[in-house]
């Protein structure tokens, strides 16, 4: 009885004040290393476990060993398979990499979100405020990498938090404390990316020269990823956009596109329409 | 593992996982450790990161071969032939590490004259027995010169099996057998060997196993070059080698290139044998068995002289090396079970322990099921009906019982088997009482683990079973108790092992959980007093013994499983529960205790060279210091503490006293590991390539000798065994999925998992799959004379065929994770694999056999309707936990 | 690098900057829920590599389980089965009562523990009746082969241990056997 009080009062203290929003801590991120990748889906399992996700479904594909298909609103951790077959060898090469929220820099989603549901926290990570969002689902059209989807129960937008609540405590996200190989490194953003880069050298020294960073920096019109990948093939085999669209970055573009076309179409419609008077 | 035992004196995994990233090379066959033991695999990962060669050697390119540098595909059932070509390539190549071998192997050891080869008899060994199918005459036929008859015992056909102590490590008269150290004498071990493998060669290997004969010799090259003073391989199987009819002699394969090679003992270096189960080590060891009493004793058998106690004794007494002590430990094991009522008169209660008259193995008992002998069955926690071979006889066996009490958590295949399955079972016609007891998880109980590196560790309870869900410890003492109840006023002998048994393990004080709240169980055990009463105490003070050094055979002592004494070695010292990293030392000492006497690498005498200084500054681990006059190290030294190196026995030297200094392999009566093993295996004193049980091929090296002579078939109308001709032209091997688990029930009521592989496929070549119009993502079936199933094509380069004896032949592979229940259902492997026995251990052959295939479904199959998938989250939020904090999907 | 360190303090971009973000009191309260739990150690109970878990305890139930970064052998990692045991012990399809099929039955009847306990103990008596044998052919067996008792390796030692010292010791069953075989 008065625990209903109190939540109303509650409710409406938070309707009316905003809280004040925490310091700025060191920014955090994953750097997905897929050379030590094993397959083994601890990460989408722990995710789950975690955040207490439903299953999306049991529907078995046939691509090579991943059957959840997609990141997804209720799966945030993705396990892609890549079979590849050397015909001159004969030998098999099979790809598997852990795929999660990008975590950008300057993420569409948050720049598209007119609720502020979409925030950068204190890590730099960017996270869904389930009690702000308003389910617009633009943030879903605004991710280039298909990373945030719409819960048809609820009707709010979803995507890997980086396990915000853990962080809050000191704890390493759940995926990357089950990783059995640490394909999944977590910590502070600046120290993943020398050791991502101290990783490629060594795996070029060692004649592995098709190893390369993902998101490690600004790349084209995108921001560097907070959550970073290195991978052994172009990007498109893993379906990671090769170069990915920042909506933002096209705006003035496709402002001037509008207003020519706008300015465009009154001076046909103008003519039309003088041409009409004249008859 | 007889495999191990024969050639090291104990039959489990040598070393332990975290020493692995010590390695050079770790060779994997026999196992997909990558997907079976993926936290396992960290460490030939980080061994990897460090620069260590992976290879693994299997028909099937797994997720365990995509993070290999070498990966070579054979023949499903060829690996002793691979193995043998190891050995013949080390041997032809003199890479073999010629001190190691000639101190601590028995290659110099002179066997009989009486010895003949598979090479002079066409693929069997002297003391064969046709009309018995085993090798009755091996006591004098294999034995060391000079110890005909000595040593092995009567050979009792398929009855007894090879696991116990006193039968594996075998006993001798003298521990000093006659040698040739300079390796003239023809009939030599490393000789026998020369000759046994000369064979094997690369040539050979690629004939049979259908690898390529540059990729034998590079696997060969990278395995030689990272053994020896400064390197060591470490070697890794599953059960891809044990479940064949020749397993145990895959593994001694096995064991003959670690000796040679030298990377016994030493880190980076052993034998890890990859378990499935949590505890499938601890239930060995204190075993549900038919054949053995815990630690290895054998259980007392009708078809020996078995008659008195002092008559096992005589029997199973092995005069040299450890096990001398055996009467120690079966003495102290009566006093446990039998407590006051075990007195010498009574020979401590010895005949109240069955005698074994057969094989009453899982198999030999499914089959005696399916024959009507047994009224009832209490089945624990396993699922024959989806996860034994031949399924459909297991599930037909299941209807002729009286009664079958179900201890799960779940409504397993196996509980369900009356009133659901692919055969759709008419409940009106089976007469089974049924009954379903709900078991208490992992987490609801307190209890010990033994994981695959012999590690003890407990697990304490975190809250109360729910409803009533109990544990199986609640369970059979309740039983027992209600049993003791109903005998009470019995007089009758045959009773009295029942009513004398010692019974009392219920809590002085109420069970309290962590939480700090009062368990609501009536009658939980306290399972600390279980484990107290299995580390062992003096009887008249009921002190626990520190370790098993101090059992006495004079009844002093109790003792209910003395290879694990020293885990409880005073009253509030459970060193299972001990769970701290001492830092700087990977050999973690106090986390867990390690059987034998906390030791985490066995037989690691053998890491220092035989005047007990370390084979190398990059190798070291054990050494002998000559100031203190003790062994030291980061390990328990697997060795007496204080036996200098120097130290010779006498020729009529009895127990510890008869091994030397430099004999690292103390459980042997000689101890020397062995090369040739003149005992402890019923199928050969050396590993030789035999086909499968089932193959579509004829035997390369012995075209006379297809099978193991001495494998025990089950021909039932409803176990035939396939023909070796073209009716069923495929190979097909099974294997596990990251997952799932075992046959499902613990994966397949559970949605996280389901979602991940939520089918049962087969793995198809692209061309076979166009040979017989088979679509990827299609429906198939594959079929033999037990069974069919169909099944997703999952078409696939990871499988692929093989040239073999010159011909294409096609292999398929297929999980075994589906059944009939659960939110996933599926074809059950097993309904294709046979029952069968291989002599050592009784193990079937689900990894090789064969079968036919087609596309399309089949005809007339039930059809199963899984379980609707639990709702998920479920709804109960978090308790005590405020709303911001509750977990992101509870919003969903 | 989009956030450094200017005399100890941590400046970002202004658009990134948590002070220009409109947090929610949820975002600014949030914590780990395992905060304040009962941490209990416990094991994996699905392969043998075993993996040290944590368990963690609240108003009596399980809210989660991870691995225990203490352990040598998993370091706080799980396998996804591993990954999976808090589903495993809170699932829905648990059975958590007795279940009874009798003969020729096409149903479950729900029982009582109890009722089903002595049900079993007078079963396993009258088939040790029937079935013991104390000799043949001069030689003691001191046996019962009519019953089988299967499983163990997926459960405690201390439970493989009553097993046998009731079942062998205690009954004199022979057919006592697990997963090793299989």
């Amino acid at each position: 009885m008065n625990e209903g009080l109190v939540q109303i009062a509650t409710d409406l203290r938070d309707t009316w004040t905003r809280p004040e929003p925490p310091a700025a801590q060191e920014e955090t991120g994953f750097f997905t290393d897929t050379t030590l990748c094993i397959g083994c889906k601890a990460c989408e399992v722990a995710c789950k476990q975690w955040n207490q996700l439903p299953a999306d479904g049991f529907n078995w594909t046939g691509n090579s060993y991943d059957n959840t298909v997609t990141l997804s609103d209720t799966t945030w951790r993705h396990v892609a398979f890549v079979e590849q077959h050397d015909a001159a060898t004969d030998s098999m090469r099979w790809l598997m990499m852990s795929d999660v929220c990008k975590h950008c820099q300057h993420a569409p989603c948050v720049e598209v979100c007119p609720t502020g549901a979409l925030i950068y926290n204190e890590f730099g990570n960017v996270y869904v405020q389930q009690d702000v969002c308003n389910g617009c689902a633009n943030c879903v059209v605004g991710c280039p990498f298909g990373v945030i989807a719409r819960n048809k129960a609820d009707g709010r937008a979803h995507k890997c938090t980086l396990c915000y609540d853990r962080q809050k405590d000191g704890m390493v996200p759940a995926c990357a404390k089950s990783c059995p190989t640490e394909s999944i490194k977590f910590g502070k953003v600046s120290e993943l990316r020398e050791q991502a880069r101290q990783r490629v050298e060594q795996l070029h020294a060692r004649g592995e020269t098709d190893a390369y960073l993902y998101g490690n920096e600004t790349w084209g019109e995108y921001s560097a990823l907070n959550s970073f990948f290195l991978l052994k093939d172009k990007p498109i085999v893993y379906n990671l956009p090769e170069a990915p669209r920042r909506p933002a970055a096209h705006l003035k573009r496709n402002y001037l596109f509008s207003f020519m076309a706008s300015v465009a179409l009154t001076a046909v419609s103008a003519l039309l329409f003088s041409g009409g008077e004249r008859g | 593992m007889p495999g191990l035992g024969a050639s090291f004196g104990r039959g489990a995994a040598t070393s332990f996982q975290e020493d692995m990233q010590n390695a050079d090379c770790v060779l994997i066959m026999g196992s997909n450790m990558a997907e079976a033991h993926p936290v396992g695999f960290r460490f030939p990962m980080m061994a990897r990161e460090r620069g260590a060669q992976l290879i693994h050697v299997d028909p099937h390119f797994s997720r365990t071969s995509a993070m290999c540098q070498q990966y070579v595909r054979i023949r499903t059932g060829s690996d002793i032939a691979f193995l043998g070509g190891l050995i013949h390539y080390i041997l032809e190549n003199d890479r073999w590490f010629h001190e190691y071998v000639m101190a601590y192997t028995n290659a110099a050891t002179i066997i009989t004259e009486q010895y003949r080869d598979a090479e002079d008899l066409g693929g069997i060994f002297a003391g064969f027995n046709p009309e018995t199918r085993s090798y009755d005459g091996s006591r004098e036929a294999w034995q060391y010169e000079g110890h005909e008859g000595s040593g092995g015992r009567t050979q009792a056909g398929h009855a007894e099996k090879a696991e116990s102590f006193s039968e594996r490590t075998g006993s001798l008269d003298s521990a000093t057998p006659p040698t040739d150290h300079s390796l003239k004498n023809p009939r030599c071990v490393l000789n026998i060997l020369r000759r046994h493998y000369a064979r094997y060669t690369p040539q050979m290997v690629a004939r049979i196993c259908g690898c390529s004969k540059e990729e034998f010799v590079r696997v060969a090259e990278t395995v030689c070059a990272n053994s020896g003073r400064e390197r060591t391989t470490c070697l890794v199987y599953a059960v891809g080698w044990t479940q064949h009819s020749v397993g145990v002699q895959i593994i001694r394969a096995a064991t003959i290139v670690q000796l040679l090679l030298g990377n016994m003992g030493r880190p980076g270096g052993g034998i890890m044998a990859m378990r499935g189960h949590a505890s499938i080590q601890g239930s060995t060891d204190v075993p549900t068995l038919y054949e053995l009493l815990p630690g290895y004793i054998m259980q007392p058998s009708a078809l020996r002289d078995h008659g008195g106690l002092a008559d096992y004794l005589k029997q199973e007494e092995v005069k040299t090396g450890f096990m001398a002590n055996l009467p120690k430990f079966l003495v102290s094991l009566l006093k446990a079970w039998y407590g006051e009522a075990a007195t010498r008169e009574n020979d401590f209660g010895y005949n109240w322990i069955p005698r074994i008259d057969g094989n009453y193995s899982h198999l030999a008992c499914t089959v005696r099921m399916l024959e009507g002998k047994m009224r009832g069955m209490f089945l624990f926690g396993q699922n024959p009906a989806a996860g034994a071979p031949n399924g459909r006889a297991n599930r037909e066996a299941l209807k002729k019982l009286k009664w079958l009490v179900v201890r799960d958590w779940f409504e397993i295949d196996t509980a369900a088997f009356w009133h659901k399955g692919p055969e759709n079972p008419d409940p009106a016609a089976i007469g089974t009482e049924v009954f379903f007891i709900p078991a208490a998880a992992s987490a609801e109980k307190d209890g010990t683990f033994t994981n695959t590196q012999r590690l003890l560790q407990w697990h304490d309870k975190a809250v109360d079973p729910p409803e009533d869900c109990r544990s199986d410890t609640w369970f059979v003492y309740e039983l027992g108790k209600r049993l003791k109840k109903l005998y009470a006023h019995s007089t009758r002998e045959r009773d009295q092992g029942l009513l004398n048994l010692t019974w009392d393990y219920e809590f002085d004080h109420a069970e309290r959980l962590p939480d700090g709240s009062i368990s609501r169980i009536h009658g939980e055990t306290d399972v600390a007093k279980i484990l107290m009463e299995i580390n062992g105490y003096t009887v008249a003070d009921r002190q626990q013994v520190a370790d098993f050094n101090g059992l006495k055979d004079d009844g002093s002592t109790a003792c209910g499983c003395w290879i694990y004494s020293g885990v409880y070695p005073e009253k509030g010292r459970n060193r299972a529960r001990s769970r701290k990293r001492t830092p700087g030392v990977y050999t973690s000492p106090e986390w867990g205790f390690a059987w034998p006497l906390n030791r985490r690498m066995m037989y690691n005498r053998a890491s220092a060279d035989p005047k007990g200084r370390p084979w190398s500054e990059r190798k070291k681990y054990l050494s002998w210091d000559e100031e203190e006059q003790r062994w030291t190290g980061p390990d328990v030294p697997d060795f007496e503490p204080k036996k200098p190196p120097s130290y010779r026995p006498n020729p009529d030297s009895r127990g510890m006293e008869a091994i030397a200094g430099d004999a690292p392999f103390l459980m042997k009566p000689d101890g020397r590991g062995w090369l040739f093993a003149p005992m402890g295996v019923k199928d050969g004193p050396l590993p030789t390539h035999y086909e499968p049980l089932e193959s579509p091929l004829g035997n390369l090296l012995y075209p006379d000798q297809r099978n193991n002579p001495t494998i025990e078939r089950y021909e039932l109308p409803v176990n035939e065994y396939n023909p070796p001709n073209d009716e069923f032209p495929v190979i097909a091997t099974n294997y596990r999925l990251t997952e799932h688990y075992l046959s499902g029930p613990m994966s397949r009521f559970n949605s996280w998992l389901n979602e991940l592989q939520p089918g049962m496929f087969i793995e198809i070549s692209p061309e076979l799959a166009s040979e017989k119009g088979i679509e990827h993502g299609g429906w198939m079936v594959a079929w033999n004379r037990r069974g069919a199933i169909e099944a997703r094509a999952m078409v696939t380069r990871r499988i692929m065929p093989l040239k073999v004896h010159g011909r294409t032949v096609h292999q398929i592979g297929m999980p075994f994770h589906w059944g009939f229940a659960g939110e996933t259902v599926g074809a059950i492997a097993n309904d294709l694999t046979s029952i069968s026995a291989d002599p050592n251990v009784s193990m079937h052959e689900a990894k090789a056999f064969t079968v036919n295939v087609r596309a399309g479904r089949l005809k007339g199959h039930a059809e199963i309707e899984p379980l609707p998938p639990a709702p998920w989250p479920t709804r109960e939020e978090s308790p005590e936990t405020a709303k911001s904090d509750q977990p992101e999907g509870q919003a969903i | 690098m989009s956030s450094n360190s200017v005399d100890g303090r941590l400046s970002r971009d202004p658009e990134r900057a948590p002070e220009n973000q409109p947090f929610s009191p949820n975002s600014v309260n949030k914590m780990a829920r395992i905060k304040g739990a009962t941490e209990v150690a416990s094991v994996c109970p699905y392969c043998a590599v075993g993996c040290s878990q944590l368990i963690y305890v609240k108003g009596g139930k399980i809210v989660d389980i991870e691995g225990n970064p203490e352990s040598p052998i998993n370091a706080g990692t799980l396998c996804p089965k591993g990954a999976n045991t808090f589903q495993l012990n809170v699932n829905p399809h648990r059975i958590k009562h007795v279940m009874y099929r009798a003969p020729y039955s096409s149903r479950w009847e729900r029982r009582s523990l109890d009722w089903a306990m002595d049900r079993i103990a007078q079963l396993t008596m009258e088939a040790r009746e029937e079935g013991f044998v104390e000799k043949r052919d001069d030689k003691v067996l001191n046996h019962v082969t009519n019953m089988f008792s299967l499983g163990g390796a997926t459960m405690d030692i201390e439970e493989n241990y009553l097993i046998k010292k009731l079942f062998n010791g205690g009954l004199g069953m022979v057919p006592i056997e697990n997963q090793a075989r299989i």
